[in-house]
């Protein structure tokens, strides 16, 4: 499978001018057409893109607000001009970055992922960005480090979420060395042919295709190897129900909802759900990462 | 007389079969939007969580009048059959959502029945509500006598809780407005322990 890699050139894109009309035209083909239009089956192993209209109206960025349309509602007054980003740890030239400087790491490319969020849904999301890997590469991993910690902006006056307990602020993610130099681990810039919108993690989030949506991390301020594994957020707020990993896997059942399958958004009020896959389908190129653990218990 | 005396005599000239038809409007008016596409990128959620909030804020209103009596003297008794009613109506709808356009799979609506503690109790108030709704008729009223016609109605208090309950469950994280519905159940629960103020006679 090389649904991620770089044989997706700029042709494969779905032009602009037929990504803002496909929901128009969907809306005007009634039910029966878009079922016609995006077979299960089909819309699974083609990848077919959300609308851009869809991905940056359906967002879990609590910064905002709990709910899905409060980043889009919301998230216009953040300001992301000036961005640094600060780099320390265990690495052998911290320092803080401005972003510019980050993003010249690698060759921004276009990837399109499957979504998958924790909480049983998936987007189809053509990014675009580069992998982490070279960026960590460039300010160079001390052999000591294990872990990548991750941390959003803080900034409640732009963020109204912040200003309210939804979680411990600042929102921290974590990977593993390894996930983090993985070639399908980006951290991404845009999506479609726009720079990255305020409300899917402006200017710079992480994007993990295997893992649930709440590990790429949005908005990011900071990065910093460590040794230690590093306590993510929704873990901290409930273990029981959210662990470090986070892979996407049918098998292991969440407290709050079943992950053996998922409605996938866009097929309107009566598409049906998908079987979600290992890995979110991405098993080929990272399963050899977790062999010999126990996914149940490292969930 | 009273201050809520021309509140009470306009209650008593709106017809009770008026509330049966104004309650078949947003249901449907929901479905159309979603139909066309008119209820945002994720229309099947938007419907589950909409039926299940006016079910609930229906059924709060049913909690509200008796107190409004006792501790305003405001009497709007003779609808709360007809609310009682339209708020299970509403919440059999927000189950019908879930379980035919959101879950879709009945092994997988059984598990999550029996697994998830919020749906487990959201169902548990739905079952409830079950003998409530076939007893909201004057013949079961007739048959059941109105003391144990009462005592079975009290479910409603357990119904309301569990509903509340559910809600502040289902969303992720504390937030404000589930806790803010789950408030006022208890404040109107509260309400019928605590005697009303004595009404002064004009």
């Amino acid at each position: 499978m090389t649904r991620w890699n770089g044989d997706l050139r700029q042709s494969d894109i779905t032009p602009k001018s037929v990504w803002l009309g496909r929901r128009q035209v969907l809306a005007g083909m009634g039910f029966a057409g878009m079922a016609a239009l995006l077979p299960r089956g089909a819309q699974a192993e083609e990848l077919v893109p959300n609308s851009f209209e869809e991905i940056t109206n359906y967002n879990n960025f609590y910064e905002f607000g709990p709910d899905k349309t409060d980043p889009a509602r919301h998230a216009g007054a953040l300001r992301t001009v000036p961005w640094a980003v600060v780099i320390d740890g265990l690495v052998d030239r911290p320092g803080t970055y401005d972003l510019g400087d980050v993003i010249a790491s690698g060759p921004i490319e276009e990837r399109i992922y499957r979504l998958r969020c924790v909480e049983g849904w998936s987007m189809i999301i053509p990014w675009q960005g580069f992998e982490l890997g070279h960026l960590l590469r460039r300010v160079g991993v001390q052999p000591a480090a294990r872990h990548v910690r991750f941390e959003t902006l803080v900034r409640p006056d732009e963020m109204p979420g912040q200003r309210r307990g939804l979680l411990d602020w600042p929102y921290v993610e974590g990977l593993r060395l390894d996930e983090a130099m993985h070639p399908l681990t980006l951290l991404a810039t845009g999506l479609y042919d726009q720079p990255m919108p305020n409300q899917n993690g402006a200017p710079l989030r992480l994007v993990v295709p295997w893992k649930y949506g709440f590990k790429s991390i949005k908005s990011i301020v900071r990065i910093t190897l460590q040794a230690e594994q590093p306590v993510n957020t929704w873990q901290a707020m409930n273990a029981r129900e959210y662990g470090y990993y986070a892979n996407v896997n049918p098998n292991v059942s969440h407290p709050r909802w079943s992950q053996a399958t998922e409605r996938p958004i866009g097929g309107g009020i009566f598409a049906t759900r998908r079987d979600t896959v290992l890995f979110n389908g991405y098993g080929d190129q990272v399963a050899a990462l977790y062999a010999g653990m126990d996914l149940a218990r490292d969930y | 007389m009273s201050v809520t005396a021309p509140l009470n005599a306009a209650l008593r000239r709106v017809p009770i079969w008026l509330l049966y038809i104004l309650a078949v409007i947003p249901p449907v008016w929901l479905f159309v939007q979603g139909l066309n596409g008119r209820l945002g990128v994720d229309p099947v959620k938007a419907m589950e969580h909409q039926m299940g909030l006016w079910g609930l804020q229906i059924l709060i209103a049913v909690l509200a009048i008796t107190p409004l009596r006792t501790h305003l003297g405001i009497n709007a008794i003779r609808f709360r059959r007809a609310l009682g009613l339209i708020g299970f109506f509403y919440i059999v709808l927000h189950l019908l959502v879930w379980l035919v356009l959101d879950v879709q799979i009945p092994r997988q609506i059984l598990g999550d029945i029996y697994k998830r503690p919020y749906i487990t109790i959201g169902m548990a108030a739905l079952v409830l509500m079950v003998p409530l709704a076939l007893t909201s008729n004057n013949l079961a009223l007739r048959k059941l006598g109105p003391h144990r016609w009462r005592r079975l109605h009290r479910a409603t208090y357990v119904i309301l809780l569990l509903g509340a309950v559910h809600y502040v469950m289902v969303v992720r994280g504390w937030q404000l407005q589930p806790l803010i519905y789950l408030a006022l159940v208890v404040i109107l629960l509260l309400l019928r322990v605590i005697p009303p103020p004595k009404r002064r006679l004009a």
